[in-house]
């Protein structure tokens, strides 16, 4: 999204006022969209003493990293009291092969649907399209069965291969619209020079390829590592994703419930994709607008 | 004798070479049509008979959909369902188009506001579901604040009262997802035409009324297109109830998502959680096939 050039909304004296007004409205807004941030911050470097005793918005008088210890290391996450790092690790375990296999094989597959297209192939490529909107409420049931006969019921593998299954469709669609876009006779010429179906993937389509491969990787990594559904459905007790093991440490109704440990849990769980957001935020944009207005 | 191996050797090679795209995709054609067509058949199939814990695959017609229907916490589901995609929507567009707009006003820092904005779609539902969560704890969050700003009388209980539940979830879905919209209506925006403006300017037309009667109108598309993204999302929401209300109190604030889970997942009734999947399936269906269609169509005639 480019800046627009100046050319609407000429400046008039008058309008100065107007000009303020409409800070004042775009800044607030800004300001309603950080509060939960700057809430969860605040709250996870309070004592529970000063949670019971101050405001939401309070800033804390006294700053401890208490909760993070916690959060981190020896919360109560179900029966176990050893924090959420297990399980965060558990999601980089995850969602590292998901993304990268699903993003290779998107690759080629889109490869194919732009530039090797066959008799069929755009009936095939609508047919997966499908698939990006299908509610996975629907394949949830014959998936833990098949999960099962495979001996992959509750595992990590499971679980990763059921993020590839169900993430081949938009990284595919991904990929096919960006080769679309590249012109049909580059693949063409290296065709008649004798270069064949993978020498000219490899050659010719794979480097130029850098803005979408980071595009999906984004995506992907967005969309695997805040999973619940997947994860709170084919993964239990020691396998489980971060996600699934914030939502099991907020709801645990035993105990004094610890506001500032759910906190620091939460920036933890958000932490990876939050950061990923800051440092590449236009190519989130882009696939986030890809993934949207899809087809 | 040589030369006619190495001609047949060719021969093999080319058409190798011409089937080979179709080779290369075809784990992905197997993986679509077992894990996606295949499996939404079998849930069907498991919808029509009488399985409990486990599945039994003798056909009992539609017993499921004759209790689903008659189930009120599945009619509670689907008027929550009814209730919060209808505000989520509404909310999130005309707040993400208000948004768009005053950030189309050559605004200097709008990189960095739009970054603000856009940032809980980034989040996982768990974690901002959490963030509100704790906000809008009855106790110690929203309320205490304005109780202690004055306002002793102040109570704001809707996480824990039956009858506002589902409000909650709308506040925290149109928080996560304003942002989004606007992106989207910043794009169509950026698209217009500046002559088109700068004409209606020399006619004398003021702002407001040029984004009334000309801007808006034109992005008709992109009205089209968040209508359908967020009805999807509002359709697939589940993350997010789990963590703020697990669809109470009571099953008060359910959605159709959340109702499966538990009927597949945690009460063992497939063939009932099955039913309610493929309502689901079929709601969402109605409503993307049309947009595929058009969106194909479109881009055909293009």
């Amino acid at each position: 999204m480019a800046e627009r050039p100046p050319t609407r909304a000429p400046v008039q004296p008058g309008a100065v006022a107007g000009r303020i007004f409409l800070y004042g409205i775009l800044v607030l807004a800004a300001l309603y969209f950080l509060l939960p941030f700057f809430v969860m911050v605040t709250t996870s470097l309070k004592s529970m003493a000063e949670i019971r005793t101050g405001n939401l918005v309070s800033l804390p008088r006294e700053i401890t990293f208490e909760a993070w210890r916690e959060a981190w290391g020896s919360a109560c996450v179900g029966v176990q009291c050893e924090g959420i790092k297990g399980y965060f690790y558990n999601s980089i375990r995850m969602a590292i092969p998901a993304v990268l296999i699903s993003t290779a094989i998107g690759a080629v597959n889109g490869y194919i649907f732009s530039k090797w297209r066959f008799r069929g192939s755009e009936v095939i490529f609508s047919l997966l399209l499908v698939g990006c909107f299908i509610p996975f409420q629907v394949i949830l049931l014959p998936m833990a069965r098949t999960l099962g006969t495979f001996g992959l019921a509750q595992s990590l593998t499971g679980l990763v291969l059921v993020h590839i299954i169900y993430g081949l469709a938009l990284t595919t669609l991904f990929f096919r619209n960006f080769y679309v876009g590249i012109p049909d006779d580059l693949v063409k010429a290296a065709r008649i020079d004798g270069a064949g179906f993978f020498r000219i993937f490899f050659r010719i389509i794979l480097p130029i390829s850098a803005p979408i491969i980071v595009v999906t990787i984004i995506f992907q990594m967005t969309q695997i590592w805040n999973d619940f559904l997947f994860g709170v459905v084919f993964t239990g007790g020691d396998t489980q994703p971060v996600t699934v093991a914030l939502n099991n440490l907020v709801n645990t109704s035993t105990g004094v419930k610890q506001y500032n440990v759910d906190m620091a849990a939460a920036i933890i769980t958000g932490a990876p994709t939050l950061l990923v957001y800051i440092l590449a935020g236009k190519y989130f944009l882009r696939g986030l607008t890809a993934g949207a207005v899809k087809g | 004798m040589p030369l006619r191996a190495r001609g047949t050797g060719v021969g093999l090679a080319d058409r190798l070479q011409a089937y080979l795209p179709r080779i290369v995709l075809s784990p992905t054609i197997a993986a679509a049509a077992v894990f996606i067509y295949g499996f939404i058949l079998w849930t069907i199939w498991i919808s029509m008979t009488n399985s409990g814990l486990l599945p039994r695959y003798e056909l009992a017609g539609f017993v499921q959909y004759v209790k689903l229907f008659a189930s009120d916490r599945w009619w509670v589901a689907s008027r929550n369902l009814a209730v919060f995609g209808g505000l989520f929507v509404t909310f999130c567009i005309i707040f993400g188009l208000l948004l768009a707009i005053l950030l189309d006003q050559r605004i200097r820092v709008e990189g960095a506001l739009r970054t603000l904005y856009l940032y809980p779609m980034a989040l996982s539902f768990i974690v901002t579901g959490t963030a509100w969560r704790w906000i809008l704890n009855p106790g110690l969050g929203l309320e205490r604040l304005v109780r202690q700003a004055g306002l002793e009388s102040f109570t704001f209980d809707w996480l824990v009262n039956s009858k506002m539940s589902i409000y909650t979830v709308v506040i925290a879905g149109v928080w996560q997802s304003t942002g989004f919209v606007m992106a989207l209506f910043l794009a169509g925006l950026r698209s217009i035409d500046d002559a088109v403006i700068r004409a209606a300017q020399v006619d004398g037309a003021s702002l407001p009324r040029i984004y009334a009667r000309i801007i808006v109108p034109t992005m008709r598309p992109v009205f089209f297109s968040a209508v359908i993204i967020l009805t999807h999302i509002a359709i697939k929401s589940f993350d997010l109830v789990m963590v703020l209300t697990g669809g109470g109190p009571g099953y008060s604030s359910d959605l159709p998502a959340t109702f499966m889970y538990t009927f597949a997942f945690t009460r063992n009734r497939l063939g009932f959680g099955a039913a309610s999947a493929v309502m689901m399936f079929m709601a969402v269906m109605a409503i993307i096939i049309p947009y595929l269609y058009s969106e194909l169509r479109v881009r055909r005639d293009g």
